[in-house]
């Protein structure tokens, strides 16, 4: 999906020249197509990520637009503070894109595993996060993100998901997009790991356990109406997501219900701890975990 | 010659009137950081005074200097200097610090002429140099400063800017160290010594000033000129004494934390009249 995004991002910066790109040094053959065709839009800061941040706080502040790009932990937790302070106390158009998130770059060890980025992201004021489960949901967040003026984050997989969503399917920043339509359990899943939540729902459908599958493409702001319509249809919630059960997605929506007093039986499905250290493919490392749709059936 | 001289006594009187408002600021609010203000009273007083390109009616006009204060616990003298420019009321710095006041312990953005909100060290020069990237690939004249502390440049991230500005040519870019020589737990020598300074910034090919940073003539001099080096960025790395201009504060750690009572406001200020 990476390269869906930087496209919209082109196409965008095309239309907008006061939209700048700023990379740390990262995106070899993904950002040339940006790169080539506006230079003047387009900055290699080198590896320095909380100085990638500050300047682009400055450029904010002399009026551009400006999106970061970098992977992983890098344009995040490296930069939290200047995400805080520069970007975010300022409210400054500022979105970082940050590529493999989740355990996409599995195999490369821990330090790329980005892991705990949409819970913190999401502490942040006033900062939009996206978590596109295809590129379709990426290439219509971009430019939403770009026009809201203000701090965001896109976490995007790495190249070829698939495309999960039918062709013109409409993805609004702070709307859950509904896959299908069950009554017994609702999964409720933010990332490319949505694939995951529709396998599950087959699995589930074997059993007889009628299940919904909804995308949410942004953690924040939260799709509230959409979950509690789901809580109040169906017997038990599982939200889903390739990052830390502890903090994220799920805890978001887990405060939602409970202040909202609502009665649901409730699951978080997540990484967990056991995972740090752990080396292989995503696939392998997501095997690791329990199945979605055990955690599904056993809420039942 | 007698132009020069005029200008510098012009903004030798407002530094005056700076220490003076910082001391007064510090005392009502029994605020830290007093010493750090008044180190760096004479850059700003030549800044505002004579050397930036600003319009207080009009703080955010496009083509202005910008200034970050990037050693934001310097909050109270950089609020005496905007006041004394006309960007605020100079009553409004009564409220310096109290409850709901605009006027934060550290800089801050909601105040018209602030340009970035500061307090967490080596956030400034990054921003600074961000600006001037704007300003370069605009093509537009302005210029963008930074007042960095000698303690901050610790934080790697002012590095991390230093090495991307030569790199990206960014000659309206002028960062302004206030060396005062004293930061949080002692002398700069002793905690994390830097010299040497200047060497530092060549060896990364900035272009450098080295002046006595309460010689207001030298001072004028430096941040009007052009760029040192053509296509590069330049530092003015000021010498500075921390708590100048009042005796029994200069070269004192203590006063980066202790607050003067009301006689020692007394004191502070006769000492500043009679040097005017």
């Amino acid at each position: 999906m990476r390269n869906e995004t930087i496209a919209a991002l082109t196409a965008y910066a095309r239309a907008n020249p006061d939209v700048m790109l700023l990379t740390a040094d990262l995106g070899y053959s993904v950002l040339e197509q940006f790169a080539d065709e506006l230079p003047d839009q387009y900055c290699n800061v080198g590896v320095c990520e909380q100085a990638m941040v500050g300047i682009a706080a400055g450029l904010a502040l002399s009026g551009k637009r400006v999106a970061l790009y970098s992977i992983a932990n890098f344009p995040t937790l490296r930069c939290l503070e200047q995400l805080r302070n520069d970007v975010c106390y300022h409210d400054l158009p500022v979105t970082v894109i940050s590529v493999g998130g989740g355990l996409a770059y599995g195999p490369q060890g821990y330090t790329h595993h980005g892991l705990e980025d949409l819970g913190i992201m999401a502490m942040l004021p006033n900062m939009a996060v996206t978590c596109p489960a295809d590129p379709h949901e990426a290439e219509e967040l971009l430019p939403q993100l770009m026009e809201r003026r203000g701090p965001g984050y896109l976490r995007l997989g790495r190249a070829g998901e698939p495309v999960l969503h039918d062709a013109g399917t409409l993805v609004t920043l702070g709307k859950a997009v509904t896959l299908r339509s069950g009554s017994d359990v609702a999964l409720l899943a933010t990332g490319p790991i949505l694939s995951r939540a529709l396998a599950a729902a087959d699995e589930l459908a074997e059993q007889g356990i009628s299940a919904s599958v909804v995308s949410f493409p942004a953690v924040s702001p939260l799709d509230e109406d959409c979950i509690a319509a789901l809580a109040a249809s169906h017997r038990a919630l599982l939200t889903i997501e390739e990052h830390s059960e502890h903090g994220g997605f799920g805890s978001r929506v887990a405060d939602l219900l409970m202040a909202s007093g609502t009665p649901i039986r409730f699951g978080k499905y997540g990484t967990t701890n056991e995972l740090r250290g752990k080396v292989g493919s995503q696939s392998y490392l997501l095997g690791l975990l329990p199945s979605v749709a055990a955690r599904a059936a056993a809420l039942l | 010659m007698t132009q020069h001289f005029a200008k510098s006594q012009a903004t030798q009187a407002l530094a005056a009137r700076l220490r003076g408002h910082a001391v007064r600021m510090t005392n009502r609010a029994r605020a830290s950081h007093i010493g750090s203000c008044l180190s760096m009273a004479d850059i700003l007083a030549v800044l505002y005074g004579s050397a930036m390109r600003v319009d207080p009616a009009c703080p955010d006009w496009a083509d202005r200097d910008r200034l970050v204060v990037s050693k934001g616990h310097a909050a109270a003298i950089v609020y005496a200097a905007l006041a004394e420019a006309g960007f605020i009321d100079i009553a409004e710095l009564e409220t310096y610090a109290q409850d709901g006041s605009r006027l934060a312990g550290h800089v801050t953005k909601t105040v018209p002429g602030v340009e970035l909100s500061t307090g967490s060290l080596g956030h400034g020069l990054p921003v600074a140099a961000g600006m001037a990237l704007a300003a370069k690939r605009a093509k537009a004249d302005w210029r963008a400063f930074c007042i960095v502390s000698d303690g901050e440049l610790d934080e790697g991230s002012n590095w991390e800017a230093i090495q991307f500005a030569q790199h990206a040519r960014l000659d309206q870019l002028v960062a302004i160290v206030d060396y005062n020589k004293i930061q949080s737990f002692g002398s700069v020598a002793e905690v994390s010594d830097l010299h040497p300074l200047a060497d530092k910034f060549r060896a990364f090919n900035w272009g450098v000033h080295e002046i006595d940073g309460h010689d207001h003539a030298a001072l004028h001099t430096a941040l009007t000129a052009p760029p040192v080096l053509a296509t590069r960025p330049t530092v003015v790395i000021c010498h500075t004494v921390k708590g100048k201009g009042v005796s029994f504060m200069e070269d004192q750690l203590a006063w980066h934390y202790k607050n003067p009572d009301d006689a020692q406001v007394v004191a502070a200020l006769a000492e500043l009249e009679a040097r005017l």
